[in-house]
């Protein structure tokens, strides 16, 4: 008996001492094993007197649990130790930047017509497209502007030797829209415009979107609302907004619309030339003229239309001071957006 | 227009300020563009006559002036200008005066002589002249008065923005006539007293084109004095004006102009041969113009000439044998009415502009004429004097415009503003503009002067009564219309989607001019004939593009030569080419890559962009179609690219795009830093892709073979994956190439490719017999076709 309570001081000298699991497995297979040294004590429980084996059975079998319960607990710990070795060596440093692939940016011009199509097809508008080298008929005369007009001074235009020009307006579309099909009209188009002007404030090519709403019952009150709460939208605030009479030959009463000013809100200051004023757009009611060179009862017909230079509005949506950074195309200004 | 503020309010003077006013032009169509003082502020500047001047004893170009300043002794002046002397009276700047810019005068010594002030010239007193030397009054100026206050120079200079239909407003009178009816004030017309003739003279006048030329007013005025000085009163109106003094006549001529309106001109009598006539010019007849321009005139050009030569383009500009100088006595006056399209005409014809044609091609009112004419005699006598003729009115009223009628209807005025305005509002705005109205059952008629040119329809005259009602008086209303879906078609991919897609790809989008140098277009698509403008901006901006490429390889430059050397851009946009003599502008999506694929970073190598980052970039587009499988890359040559590095983008036999390396001759004579990848497809091919249409997954297991082979370099991977596609049937699901290898091992010539070939049945599991076969027959299809090796 002796000799078991020795063999369990034995056992548990061994297990403390196993430094890892594999040394604590041998320790097991030497007491528990097969062949380990528990296993020999039960098989030699036959060389004990009758009377003394219950006991001896009884006392090898607690020891045998009790060395297996302490072989339980050491691999425990020894496993959480070895997990904890595993995540102290895979640590990273994880503010270091991510491997990425960087995603390239929209122009900012394409940034305000897709938000400008956003607001005009909410309200049901379509948009359309019409070529950029177009004819006389629809870029001037179906527009109201004969030739010999003086409005076509208001315009420097690029001619090709055929005599057809560069649209100096997206209107030619609504004129190709108006021949092609029948009103009612609900349409935006969007592109890009020429004029012969390259200065601080314009560059030849620049781009804009007009609007057309042609109905039985469609008024010049009526533009002022859309117009209002599109361009309320659009710089999503309530800026103030003002109609001016002005002209276009293919509009009648035409209007200039000005915002207050976004820098100085309206006090006054360099860039609104201290009017506290900024013009964004023109529009007016369709001209008879217009609706007679398509084919349109103007009689049974009333509709508006109206321009806007897109580049314009992203300067003042985006803070751009200069109108020829939009086509310098330097990378480092076209990241921001 | 530029206006001076103080002549307006001569003739209409509004209680209100002068931002009041401006404000009140603008919100009525006449926006003021600007506001510029009439000089620079100066002061302690008098009028002061020289009496003596003697030479500075140390210096040649100085002299000693003694001047009356009207102070109890005169006051000694050194002087280096060259045109002073005795008796001329001149600006003064005493000691203590301030002049523009800052400048300030004192008490002085000039070499050691004490000079008490400064005799100024124009630009010294900030009044922008071409006169060189001092500037000087005329004899009656009052000396001693300040010259601040006797040029009223507290005067601001609107600068008007006229529509192009509201030629009436280019003059004081049709601007203040506007303001009184803008302000509800009275106009004051000064009083015009007529000239009466002294002898019966007239000079025999033949309108031939009475059409183009309804009035044409004249007069002879003899033995004016064109020596005599213009008044300083008018030439300050017309130096705020923007108009040059050039003599008295000259200077009448257009100071009735700006007065009322009406263009006209005057001609040296005795270069007049005969009489007047006006016609169209003669095929081939030449004439030189007051610029100077010998232009050759034609029959569609209205002159007026005398029996021998034309004399003048009718409306637009003198010539100048006939023009006004120093040494003309007697004078012919013409104030005319021509047609706007005939003067217009002449204008584009020879690119030419002058203040009258200005105002003829914006309409001039048809009865101004004779009052104009009226109006200088009255002014020449005053300043040149001179015996007048008879006034000669040679007036066609056939062609002359009339007043119009023009009906109103109180229903289409509520049904374009979308609100009722009241009659009398009506009536009133209408009344205050000069037109008459008269009420009839659902509206009025309306007579419309005849220098209301621009309102020959109903819409004009809603646009007057809402342009005086005021637009910020009209309701805002929403419009209310029929609910309805347009047609969204699935089978599109929108542009917003292609472009969002590249930009994920890592492309920058750019917005590049559609006009480009013609040199590096050419350079860029050889074989593609320019569209060229007849007016180009610049150079460099001269023909239609006919690939983008020119646009993003300017851009790349730009960014290569501000550090940026990784560039991976795209856009959107025309080309414009020709085809069978028609031009077609066709809508395309190009791109450019050159640099590293990856922004510089720690975490992976860095590598050159090449050919297949492009052409996975294209196959990911493509894919938007849903139609990927059917667009081909095929092997291609551009003049512009590698010729073993371009592709050729096929949809069925239709090419539809091209991809490639910029060819090296090119990156080098462009001065490029690194290998260059552009393509360009059509985004046509988006307009109709495929709408997913979806096949049930088979339950059964998936085998994998892989095989590799040695075959013909020259054999395009998409015919092995036909023939293995064709050989393996229906259990073949994919094909993919996982390994491409050329180099030691295998034979010159030759590629060893490495196939996985993904194997499935749709309802039941496939036997390792049957799979083996299979793979059998893909090897000797392989073999037949290609004469392909199996790898060992």
């Amino acid at each position: 008996m002796k000799e078991l309570d020795e063999l369990l001081q034995q056992a548990q000298a061994s297990i403390t001492q196993a430094a890892d699991l594999k040394s604590l497995d041998a320790v097991r297979v030497l007491y528990l094993g097969k062949k380990g040294l528990l296993t020999e004590s039960l098989k030699n429980l036959g060389q004990l007197p009758p009377e003394e084996r219950p006991l001896a059975g009884q006392k090898v079998n607690a020891i045998k649990v009790t060395i297996q319960e302490l072989i339980d607990q050491k691999n425990n710990v020894l496993k959480e130790a070895d997990v904890a070795n595993q995540l102290a060596s895979e640590s990273i440093d994880v503010t270091l930047p991510g491997r990425r692939e960087h995603f390239g940016a929209l122009h900012p011009i394409t940034k305000t017509r897709q938000r400008l199509e956003a607001l005009f097809t909410q309200m049901g508008f379509t948009t359309v497209d019409g070529p950029e080298i177009e004819d006389d008929h629809h870029n001037f005369t179906a527009l109201n502007v004969p030739a010999l007009h003086p409005a076509r001074a208001m315009q420097d235009t690029f001619y090709f030797g055929d005599g057809s020009l560069l649209r100096t307006q997206m209107s030619p579309v609504q004129i190709r829209v108006m021949e092609q099909t029948k009103p009612p009209f609900r349409i935006i188009a969007m592109g890009r415009v020429y004029r012969r002007d390259f200065d601080l404030t314009h560059t030849p090519m620049f781009h804009q979107m007009e609007g057309l709403m042609i109905d039985e019952n469609v008024s010049f009150s009526d533009l002022k609302g859309i117009l209002i709460n599109f361009l309320q939208a659009f710089f999503e605030a309530p800026v103030p907004i003002r109609f001016r009479p002005s002209y276009f030959p293919f509009t009648e009463p035409s209007a200039e619309v000005d915002i207050g000013c976004l820098s100085c809100e309206s006090k006054g200051c360099r860039i609104c030339k201290n009017t506290g004023w900024l013009e964004v757009l023109g529009c007016g009611m369709v001209h008879p003229n217009v609706f007679n060179a398509v084919g349109i009862d103007s009689e049974k017909y009333t509709g508006w239309a109206f321009g806007i230079g897109i580049d314009r509005l992203t300067m003042l949506r985006y803070g751009i001071t200069d109108l020829r950074s939009l086509f310098e195309n330097d990378l480092r200004f076209l990241r921001q957006f | 227009m530029k206006l001076s503020e103080s002549w307006l309010r001569q003739w209409v003077n509004p209680n209100l300020t002068q931002t009041e006013l401006c404000d009140t032009l603008a919100m009525a169509g006449l926006e003021v563009d600007g506001l510029t003082p009439a000089a620079e502020l100066f002061s302690g500047v008098v009028i002061g006559q020289v009496k003596t001047i003697n030479k500075h004893p140390d210096a040649e170009r100085l002299q000693i002036c003694e001047v009356d300043v009207g102070a109890s002794a005169p006051v000694t002046i050194v002087c280096g200008a060259k045109n002073v002397k005795t008796g001329m009276k001149v600006p003064v700047a005493l000691p203590k005066s301030r002049l523009p810019n800052n400048i300030t005068i004192e008490a002085s010594k000039v070499r050691g002589v004490q000079s008490n002030g400064m005799l100024c010239s124009s630009a010294e007193l900030g009044l922008p002249s071409d006169a060189e030397g001092l500037y000087e009054f005329l004899a009656d100026a009052p000396i001693g008065n300040d010259v601040w206050d006797y040029l009223q120079l507290d005067d601001t200079v609107f600068d008007i923005a006229i529509t192009p239909n509201r030629g009436d407003c280019l003059s004081v009178l049709g601007m203040a006539s506007e303001i009184a009816a803008l302000t509800d004030n009275v106009l004051t017309i000064p009083t015009f007293s007529s000239v009466s003739a002294v002898d019966n003279e007239i000079l025999p006048i033949v309108v031939d084109a009475e059409e183009e030329c309804p009035s044409y007013v004249g007069r002879i005025i003899r033995a004016v004095n064109v020596k005599a000085a213009t008044p300083v009163w008018l030439s300050e109106c017309l130096r705020r004006s923007g108009i040059r003094s050039i003599n008295p006549v000259v200077d009448v001529m257009n100071y009735v102009m700006l007065e009322l309106g009406q263009p006209m001109h005057a001609f040296n009598l005795s270069s007049i041969t005969g009489g007047v006539e006006v016609r169209f010019a003669k095929q081939n007849e030449m004439i030189t113009l007051l610029n100077d321009r010998e232009v050759q005139l034609d029959p569609k050009i209205l002159v007026i000439a005398d029996q021998a030569k034309p004399l003048a383009i009718a409306g637009v500009m003198g010539g100048l044998d006939s023009s006004v100088n120093q040494d003309t006595t007697d004078v012919f006056l013409e104030s005319a009415y021509f047609k706007p399209t005939t003067v217009a005409y002449s204008c584009r014809h020879y690119n030419l502009a002058s203040d009258s044609a200005y105002r003829f091609e914006r309409g001039v009112d048809p009865m101004l004429g004779r009052i104009a004419i009226d109006r200088a005699s009255q002014l020449l006598m005053d300043i040149v004097g001179g015996k007048p003729g008879s006034v000669i009115e040679k007036i066609s009223s056939r062609f002359l415009p009339q007043p119009l009628v023009i009906e109103l209807r109180a229903a289409r005025l509520q049904k374009i503003l979308g609100c009722t305005i009241l009659d009398a509002d009506v009536e009133n705005s209408l009344q205050s503009l000069g037109l008459k109205c008269e009420s009839k059952a659902g509206g009025w008629l309306v007579t419309v002067p005849a220098r209301r040119s621009d309102i020959t329809l109903e819409i004009d005259l809603i646009e007057e009564v809402v342009r005086l009602y005021g637009y910020n008086n009209l309701p805002i209303t929403h419009q209310t219309g029929m609910l309805q879906i347009n047609p969204d078609l699935e089978c599109k991919t929108p542009l917003n989607r292609i472009r969002i897609a590249m930009c994920d790809q890592g492309y920058q989008e750019v917005v590049s001019y559609s006009f480009v140098e013609k040199k590096l277009q050419t350079l860029l698509n050889p074989e593609q004939p320019t569209k060229e403008l007849v007016n180009p901006i610049t150079a460099d901006m001269s023909v239609m593009r006919t690939n983008l490429w020119p646009g993003l390889i300017n851009v790349l430059l730009y960014n290569q030569n501000r550090q940026q050397n990784r560039v991976q851009i795209f856009e959107t946009g025309l080309r414009f080419v020709s085809q069978d003599n028609a031009l077609l502008q066709e809508a395309v999506l190009s791109g450019l890559v050159c640099g590293s694929v990856y922004k510089e970073q720690w975490g992976m190598p860095s590598r050159p962009f090449d050919f297949f980052d492009v052409k996975g970039d294209l196959q990911n587009l493509l894919s938007l179609t849903g139609n990927e499988g059917n667009f081909l890359f095929k092997p291609a040559k551009h003049a512009a690219l590698h010729p073993g590095q371009t592709a050729n983008i096929y949809l069925g036999d239709h090419c539809i795009g091209i991809v490639g390396a910029l060819h090296p001759s090119i990156i080098q004579s462009l001065k490029i830093d690194n290998k260059v990848f552009v393509f360009e497809i059509s985004l046509d091919v988006f307009e109709a892709g495929l709408i997913p249409k979806c096949n049930s997954l088979s339950k059964f297991p998936e085998i994998r073979r892989d095989i590799a082979i040695l075959i013909n370099e020259s054999v395009p991977f998409h015919l092995i994956q036909d023939t293995i596609r064709n050989t393996a049937g229906e259990w073949l699901n994919q094909v993919d190439i996982f390994d491409v290898y050329q180099g030691k091992g295998v034979p010159a010539g030759q590629k060893s490719i490495a196939l996985a070939l993904t194997l499935q049945h749709s309802s039941r599991t496939l036997v390792d017999e049957e799979v083996v076969s299979l793979m059998d027959r893909v090897i000797v299809a392989l073999k037949e076709t290609f004469n392909a090796e199996l790898r060992g």
